[in-house]
């Protein structure tokens, strides 16, 4: 705050014309970029609220917003909800997994000292910067080997192992920042390890679970790639992958087709502008040191 | 009893650190290291043939036709990357300075910026599909509104068009990611050395030149190796809105195309081929892992630590 203030007295010196103009400037293109940020996104949902004939004649009228027809159709004549459904089990159970790991393997390397400790945070950090994407083939035929390609599990596996190298950068270095005090306190009082770890310690890491949860929330939710080479069975598929079904059926009901765009995107957008702020610094965290 | 004790420990840390490495071992260091390994072998479907050497990389690099499908993909991507690295980080970066003023509603153009990085890949393709349809798409509506017709186009059907609009598309979608990761660095600046630095100069463009990118190098180098990782792995956008051929006629074809057309098939040409497959990821590995290194020590040398 004292910064902006500071700030704003330096460009008084200057004149507040020359303030103005500038300032006016950047706002000029923050306004211009926001209108093009939103304006698709808006065009969107507009659209699944008109027929064929309203699109193509008035693609930018507000449009009757009691038509629910194309959702209607969406939700009833389609296979989303099924969809749906997949990508929060899995995307849940996935981060569920991705915590409950990323938590162990980070609080043993940050509160023991034990022969390796440094070596194995490298290696689950290296996995930071391997595209397991170029891995696809060997994934593909360890999954037909293990059974399990067109199942969950085959999801599961590939996020999870996605998600552990930022949770145990994160949790690591958060894990270490806690005072040793606390944990010294509780072994003095003769609790177990475990107990240490389960009702003083992780208590402390929520901040760092809920940055690392969002991090991993978006690519696994969002992830298009791996449903596309590992699941054949429409049942089983994803939002994303179940979208470009849908969209190959539909190609010549526009109103349809952006209800169902409008519908796929809903979930995370409501949840992102409720919690911008901690998506914001989930998601750029691993590019800040 | 401290010998039991020290025993229990040692127990429990192996209990903390076994199942999480694991699935590293399983899912990640197996896969990676089998990648490199079926590279050097004959594949007749999903069977593994004879051990063939450096063949399949050689039919990738130097056999007709596969060296020109290569090297057309290849130059796509790099085409991407260079577009990007200005349209998508330059204009991240002129952003994330507006926002840093704090000029009145920067919370709200903050969350608008961010809206599309958080939507799928998926979503997003083909939302722009459809915008872009010759036809009916809003793009061209827009342009005929405005009486400039000539400017709309077929812009995904047409080899000279389609690749561009692909990387606006991307950029879209993606430009609030360096602009809010710029605006973190630039939010670190202490206050003090950015007074000192305008009480020096009348001049924000030397502040911005001489202090405030200099102190946003941290955050520069890793939006930018994220990038160059990116473009190289680029697949979902050009696959829903150009498809597996990379279409019109090769056009905006790219590596993840290629590769996964090699590996897994496609409609028109149901072949696949795993050896010539894992060739590609590879060189693509390699290429990128190689240049990555050696940019991150040399964007490193340029950081200021304060």
């Amino acid at each position: 705050m004292t910064a902006t203030s500071a700030k704003a007295m330096t460009y008084d010196n200057k004149g507040i014309l020359s303030t103005l103009g500038r300032d006016g400037l950047l706002q000029v293109i923050l306004i211009a970029n926001t209108v093009l940020m939103l304006f698709p996104v808006v065009i969107m949902v507009f659209s699944g609220f008109k027929s064929n004939m309203e699109i193509f004649n008035n693609p930018f009228a507000v449009p009757d917003f009691a038509n629910l027809s194309n959702y209607i159709d969406v939700w009833t004549q389609t296979n989303f909800v099924r969809y749906l459904f997949n990508s929060v089990f899995v995307t849940g159970f996935s981060l569920l997994l991705i915590l409950v790991l990323g938590t162990m393997a980070a609080y043993a390397i940050a509160r023991y000292e034990f022969f390796g400790a440094s070596f194995l945070l490298l290696f689950f950090i290296a996995g930071l910067t391997l595209p397991l994407k170029l891995a696809i083939i060997p994934l593909f035929i360890l999954f037909r080997d293990l059974g399990i390609l067109n199942s969950y599990w085959a999801l599961i596996a590939v996020y999870v192992a996605m998600g552990l190298p930022s949770t145990v950068f994160i949790m690591t270095g958060f894990i270490r920042s806690l005072p040793r005090e606390l944990e010294d306190a509780a072994r003095m009082d003769g609790a177990s390890e475990l107990r240490i770890m389960w009702s003083v310690m992780l208590p402390l890491t929520r901040p760092a679970m809920i940055i690392s949860a969002i991090h991993n929330l978006v690519p696994i939710w969002n992830d298009f790639f791996f449903p596309l080479v590992f699941i054949q069975n429409d049942a089983l598929k994803t939002l994303p992958q179940g979208l470009t079904s849908f969209m190959g059926e539909y190609t010549t009901d526009w109103g349809v087709m952006f209800a169902g765009l409008t519908l796929a995107a809903a979930p995370i957008t409501v949840v992102y502008v409720i919690l911008s702020r901690q998506f914001i610094n989930g998601m750029t965290s691993g590019a800040l040191k | 009893m401290p010998r039991l004790r020290l025993t229990g420990r040692g127990l429990w840390i192996t209990a903390l650190i076994v199942p999480p490495l694991a699935v590293m071992v399983t899912f990640v260091a197996y896969p990676i290291l089998s990648a490199l390994a079926y590279a050097f072998y004959d594949w007749q479907g999903l069977q593994r043939g004879d051990f063939v050497g450096l063949a399949n990389f050689h039919e990738v690099l130097f056999t007709e036709p596969f060296a020109t499908w290569t090297r057309n993909a290849f130059v796509h991507n790099v085409i991407v990357f260079f577009s990007l690295m200005v349209i998508q980080n330059g204009f991240g970066f002129i952003l994330a300075y507006a926002l840093w003023r704090e000029l009145p509603g920067a919370a709200f153009h903050r969350v608008a910026v961010f809206l599309p990085v958080v939507l799928s890949t998926v979503i997003i393709g083909f939302l722009w599909k459809l915008f872009f349809h010759p036809l009916f798409g809003p793009v061209n509506q827009i342009f005929r509104g405005l009486g400039l017709d000539f400017l709309a186009q077929p812009w995904l059907g047409q080899s000279s068009t389609a690749l561009a609009s692909l990387i606006f598309v991307n950029a879209w979608a993606w430009v609030g990611f360096p602009t809010l990761v710029f605006l973190a660095g630039m939010q670190r600046i202490p206050g003090e050395i950015l007074d000192a630095a305008r009480m020096e100069t009348d001049s924000e463009w030397v502040v911005i030149k001489k202090i405030v990118w200099p102190l946003v190098a941290p955050s520069a180098t890793v939006v930018f190796i994220l990038l160059f990782i990116g473009s190289f792995n680029w697949f979902e956008l050009p696959y829903i809105m150009v498809g597996l051929d990379g279409s019109p006629f090769g056009s905006t074809d790219v590596l993840g195309l290629y590769f996964y057309r090699t590996a897994f098939g496609n409609q028109s040409a149901g072949v696949q081929d795993f050896g010539r497959g894992s060739a590609l990821a590879v060189i693509t590995f390699l290429f990128i892992a190689i240049v990555a290194a050696f940019w991150t020590v040399r964007l490193r040398k340029r950081e200021i630590q304060l």
